[in-house]
Order: structure tokens, then C-alpha cells, then sequence
């Protein structure tokens, strides 16, 4: 299915404006995430497209190209996913999946037979006839993706999907998740404020930013083509690195720098894993704390830029602490991006 | 476990406190099945001032069993939803709404019973019905289902399970039907256990609206105190006795399981 926002606002009775006039196509079979930090309007989004919260007047929301806008939650059909999963604790895991089913008046034997169907999908053939309550945290996940997922929504919403589960299992289920909503073909708006998780999950990502979709793209766009600072520094974590940019020459404390381009008045940004320490480098900075990581070294700099840079090292030793290095950046892997207006 | 003094003055002031509650209450049955309670018990045990009992009061059993059932269905159909209103809208105003409905139990039985008479006391037909003492009872015990149902209903995520049933599909009635009764069951359990124990034991109210063709259980025990002999007095309260432990047993069972489940 098809989903198409346009002009979707969202103000609060108190006067918050959750969320600011927002367009968005998405197309069919499309694994589209919402990700932001907390009060960005990224759930707020998502409750609209449910039917959960009303959008301001002057919206449209679209389903294959029916106006679904005035149309209550239980009329949408659409699954969703709640960060708490919502299982209704007086049924067993079958009646839960079942009952949106039992909800289309479907006969007792088309039910039978779709529950056994998703159950198998979902691997929970085996809990079928347990309680709510005996299930564990990424059981009771798959119980809740399951019963978004059997009455054959139009469009399945998960809401923080992982974030009630320990980090441990977190990796573990992201990619058992994203392995599912491949096998499900079905058009998927999940929320995160984990980027890690959209990135593995989604076909697309909007970055979200203070009610606005501040970027909308492929993971790789994203990370390698951020349009604003924000989205630099949410997505892969970029460091600003200060200074001021002359022509194609970017002068900063530890020394000075060679850029792709012209970017004259603009603001450079750097990921940690493109400080590259390298003794011909035009950069020195000091050693401050060295981090092992297990794959690599995570070290803090200080002395090249205002504020601590950050190097991912993969060498098999690290630099002493209080040395001073050298760094170099290749041009490509500087980010330059015109100020944010917000600052 | 016995050696320390301490321990063994714990246990004689228990015992002591025991027998301070259960003598009387034992003295009281045993005059029930004694055949001249002035002769004591070597006049012999029998049944037949319990069998003069039902043949006199009866009428009074049924009728309470009757009051507390009907008292039972209205507290229901007006408590449970009127429990949810408050579990789904919690604020200021709800809380006062809680209570005032509340206020009932503050106010002492005679002076609600005094409110009921200057009000409808010149209805006849209503006055005179057995409906009168049911508004009493359903005005005492409301609190008891309300505040019931309430506990169990705010222990638990009623928004997020009612939105997660209305994605599926579910209307508001199937909501309340599938997810929200189910779920109270615990504190309608619990309240409902309450309300017939506490309407049938009610006497204060009871007896200020009753006629003299309407005798509930209580008053019909504080008219066969004022007017029989002390053993067919001890036999009813033997027969009360009887039909409200039995109550008052199971509502302890159903508020521990409720409380339970809340955690």
C-alpha cells in the first residue's frame, strides 16, 4: 500500500506543536523509519497515520490513494506495535493473535487456520496456548508483531519496537525483526530514536527533528550526504570540527586541513572513524584517554579542534596517553554544511 | 521457641485477646442449641429454636438474600462503568467525583436513611416497596465496587490495551467487553463479594427505612432480641452467623487475589 501525508500538523491543547506541516510519500512494500530523538514527533507522526491522535485541519492522510484522514483507528486497518506491546494479559498468545481476525467476523476455522499460518511465521507455534505473562521480553515482541500482522493490515506501525528489550537481545531481535518485515512484503513506519536500528531495518530513513522531517533518504544517503548538521551529528555521530574554512582550506587549532570543495562560510564535520592517525598527518593533537573497544581503540584528542575529537584507532596498539599524534582527514570524509539556522 | 519469657508473654496476650473475642461469640451459638439456656447446657442440645427461627424470620432471609442480589446488580451496572470513566480520565475532577460518591460512607446510615424519608417519605408506593431500602443499600455500598474496580483498573495500562485492541479493530463496546471487564474481573470480584456482605449485614440505614412488612436479616435479629426469648435470639444469631462468614471468607479470599493480581 501506498501512504501519502500531506500538510499533517499536530498542536497539543496546551499549544505544543508537536509536530509542524509534514509531506510524505511512501511507497508500497517500502521499510520506512521515523527517527529522532525524544519530542521530536516521530510517535506523534505515527499515532496520526494509526488513527490514534487527530491531525490539525488542512490534513490529508492517504491509504492507496483513499481518504482515510476522518476515518477512527479501527476503521483503517492498519497492525501496529506498541513500545509496550499492549498484549492483552486475559488472553492466551492464539487469542491475542486472533483477535484481530475475530474482529473481521472471520468463521472459526479461517481464524484457526491464519493464526497457525502467522504462529509458524513468527516461530511461536510453541507458545500458542501459554499466558501473556509466562513469556519472555522478545517473545512477547514477536506475539505483539504477530497479532499486528495476522488481520492482513494495509500498513504495519511499530512504535519503539525493541527499545523495552536489554541491550544484550536488542542486536540479537533487530536483525531477526528485519528479517521478518522482509518475509511480511508489507509496507512498515517503524519509530526509533536508535539509529543503529533504523539503519539495519529500513529501505529509508526520515531524520526527525523538532516536529520536521529534517532529511528523508536511504541509510547510506544519510550517512554520507547528511543536509544538515543535525543530521550529521544524529546519524553517525559527527563531530564538529570548528575552525573557519578559507576557499578549499579548512584551518582549525592542530593545523590545517584540505577540503573536496569551495566552502566559504560553511561549518566541516567528521566522523571518528575518518580521523585517521597517521605520523605524515597535517594535524596534531594530544592523547587524552584511550577506550578499548574490542574491535578498536576508541581515543579522545584534544588540541586539534575547541572540543574533544574522537578517533576510531583499529591498529593493534594504541597511542600512550599524554602523546602527542598526528592525524589526517582525507578531503572526501569532511562533511561541509552550510550553519544551522537553529544556532 | 517458647524458652524466653517475652515470647511466652506474646503468646498469653494472644490467647487472652483470642478468648476475649471468642467466648462471647461461642456462648452466644451455644445458647442457640441449648434447650433452657438458664439451665445451661445439661438441659440438652437442640435444633428446634433454629427450626423456630426460619418458621418466624424466613421472610427476612429471603428478602436480604433478594436486597443484596439486586443490590449486587445495580452496583454492578452503575459501578463498573462508572469505575472506568474515572481509571480512563484520572484528574482533579475525577478524584473529586471519587469523592463524592464516597460521601455516603462518611455520612452516618440514620442520617442517610432521615435524607431518603424527607424526600420520598410521601411516595406510598415506593415508601412502602421493597426498592425504598434497595436505593439505602446501593447508595452505602457503590463506594465499596467503585473504589474495587478502581484499584485494579489504574494498576494496569488501560490506555495502551485499549488502543492496541481498537488497531485490531475493536469498537469502544467491544473494548470494554473484551479487555476492560476481563481485566477488572479481579476488582469486580472483590467489590461484588463486598457489596452483598456488607447489604446483607446492614442495620444502621436498614432500620429507619424498613416497614413493618419489610424486615431484612438485621432487623429482623434486633426484633426477635427485643421481643423473643434469649435462645431463639441466640438461634438467629446463629443463622446469621452462617450465611455471612461463608461471605465475609470469600471476600478476603477475592481482595487477596485482586491485590495479587495488582502487583
Amino acid at each position: 500500500m501506498t501512504l501519502s501525508l500531506t500538510k499533517v500538523a499536530k498542536t497539543f491543547p496546551c499549544g505544543t506543536r508537536a509536530l509542524l506541516p509534514t509531506d510524505l510519500e511512501i511507497e508500497s512494500g517500502e521499510i520506512v523509519s521515523l527517527l529522532g530523538p525524544s519530542g521530536c514527533g516521530k510517535t506523534t507522526l505515527l499515532r496520526i497515520i494509526a488513527g490514534l491522535e487527530t491531525a490539525d485541519p488542512g490534513a490529508t492522510i492517504k491509504f492507496d490513494g483513499e481518504d482515510v484522514t476522518s476515518l477512527s483507528v479501527e476503521k483503517r486497518k492498519i497492525g501496529m506495535v506498541f513500545q509496550s506491546y499492549a498484549l492483552f494479559p486475559n488472553m492466551l498468545v492464539r487469542g491475542n493473535v486472533g483477535y484481530g481476525l475475530k474482529m473481521q467476523k472471520l468463521s472459526k476455522p479461517e481464524i484457526d487456520t491464519r493464526v497457525e499460518e502467522v504462529l509458524q511465521l513468527c516461530q511461536l507455534e510453541r507458545f500458542a496456548g501459554r499466558p501473556i505473562t509466562t513469556l519472555s521480553g522478545g517473545q512477547r515482541q514477536r506475539v505483539a508483531l504477530a497479532r499486528a500482522f495476522a488481520p492482513r493490515p494495509r500498513v504495519l506501525l511499530l512504535d519503539e519496537p525493541l527499545s523495552a528489550l536489554d541491550t544484550s537481545l536488542r542486536n540479537h531481535l533487530r536483525d531477526e525483526l528485519a528479517t521478518l518485515l522482509r518475509q511480511f512484503d508489507i509496507t512498515v513506519i517503524f519509530v526509533t530514536h536508535d539509529q543503529d536500528e533504523a539503519m539495519a531495518i529500513a529501505d529509508r530513513v526520515a531524520v526527525m527533528s523538532e516536529g520536521q522531517v529534517a532529511q528523508i533518504g536511504t541509510p547510506e544517503v544519510l550517512y554520507r550526504n547528511p543536509k544538515t548538521p543535525f543530521v550529521a551529528r544524529f546519524v553517525g555521530d559527527a563531530m564538529p570540527l570548528g575552525g573557519h574554512i578559507a576557499a578549499d582550506q579548512l584551518h582549525i587549532d592542530g593545523g590545517t586541513l584540505a577540503l573536496a570543495r569551495h566552502a566559504d562560510g560553511e561549518e566541516a564535520y567528521v566522523r571518528a572513524e575518518d580521523v585517521l592517525i597517521d605520523p605524515n598527518g597535517p594535524l596534531s593533537a594530544k592523547v587524552e584517554t584511550v577506550t578499548f573497544l574490542g574491535t578498536h581503540y576508541r581515543i579522545a584528542l584534544s588540541g586539534a579542534t575547541d572540543t574533544t575529537l574522537f578517533s576510531l584507532h583499529s591498529g593493534l596498539s594504541a597511542p600512550g596517553i599524554g602523546e602527542t599524534v598526528h592525524l589526517s582527514v582525507e578531503p572526501d570524509a569532511i562533511i561541509t554544511l552550510p550553519q544551522d539556522k537553529a544556532t | 521457641m517458647l524458652n524466653s519469657p517475652g515470647k511466652l508473654i506474646q503468646l498469653g496476650v494472644t490467647l487472652l485477646a483470642c478468648a476475649f473475642l471468642l467466648v462471647p461469640t461461642l456462648q452466644s451459638v451455644l445458647a442457640g442449641v441449648t434447650a433452657n439456656y438458664f439451665r445451661g447446657v445439661t438441659s440438652g442440645l437442640t435444633l428446634k429454636w433454629v427450626v423456630q427461627v426460619w418458621e418466624l424470620y424466613a421472610g427476612s432471609i429471603f428478602l436480604s438474600i433478594w436486597l443484596a442480589l439486586a443490590c449486587l446488580a445495580c452496583t454492578l451496572v452503575i459501578g463498573v462503568p462508572a469505575a472506568y470513566a474515572l481509571a480512563r480520565n484520572p484528574g482533579r475532577a475525577s478524584r473529586m467525583l471519587e469523592e463524592f460518591i464516597s460521601l455516603p460512607l462518611a455520612v452516618p446510615g440514620l442520617a442517610l436513611a432521615l435524607a431518603l424519608l424527607q424526600l420520598y417519605g410521601t411516595m406510598h408506593g415506593f415508601r412502602t416497596h421493597w426498592s425504598f431500602i434497595l436505593v439505602g443499600h446501593v447508595l452505602y455500598t457503590l463506594p465499596f465496587m467503585v473504589r474495587s474496580v478502581l484499584s485494579v483498573l489504574s494498576s494496569i495500562d488501560l490506555k495502551t490495551l485499549e488502543e492496541g485492541a481498537a488497531t485490531l479493530g475493536a469498537s469502544p463496546a467491544r473494548r470494554f467487553i473484551d479487555i476492560v471487564v476481563p481485566n477488572a474481573l479481579p476488582g469486580i470480584l472483590a467489590g461484588a463479594l463486598t457489596v452483598v456482605t456488607l447489604s446483607i449485614g446492614e442495620f444502621n440505614l436498614t432500620w429507619m427505612l424498613h416497614t413493618p412488612y419489610l424486615k431484612t436479616l438485621p432487623v429482623g435479629l434486633a426484633d426477635s432480641y427485643a421481643s423473643m426469648r434469649l435462645e431463639v435470639a441466640s438461634a438467629y444469631t446463629l443463622v446469621f452467623f452462617v450465611m455471612i462468614v461463608p461471605l465475609l471468607m470469600a471476600m478476603q479470599w477475592a481482595s487477596a487475589r485482586a491485590s495479587r493480581i495488582m502487583q
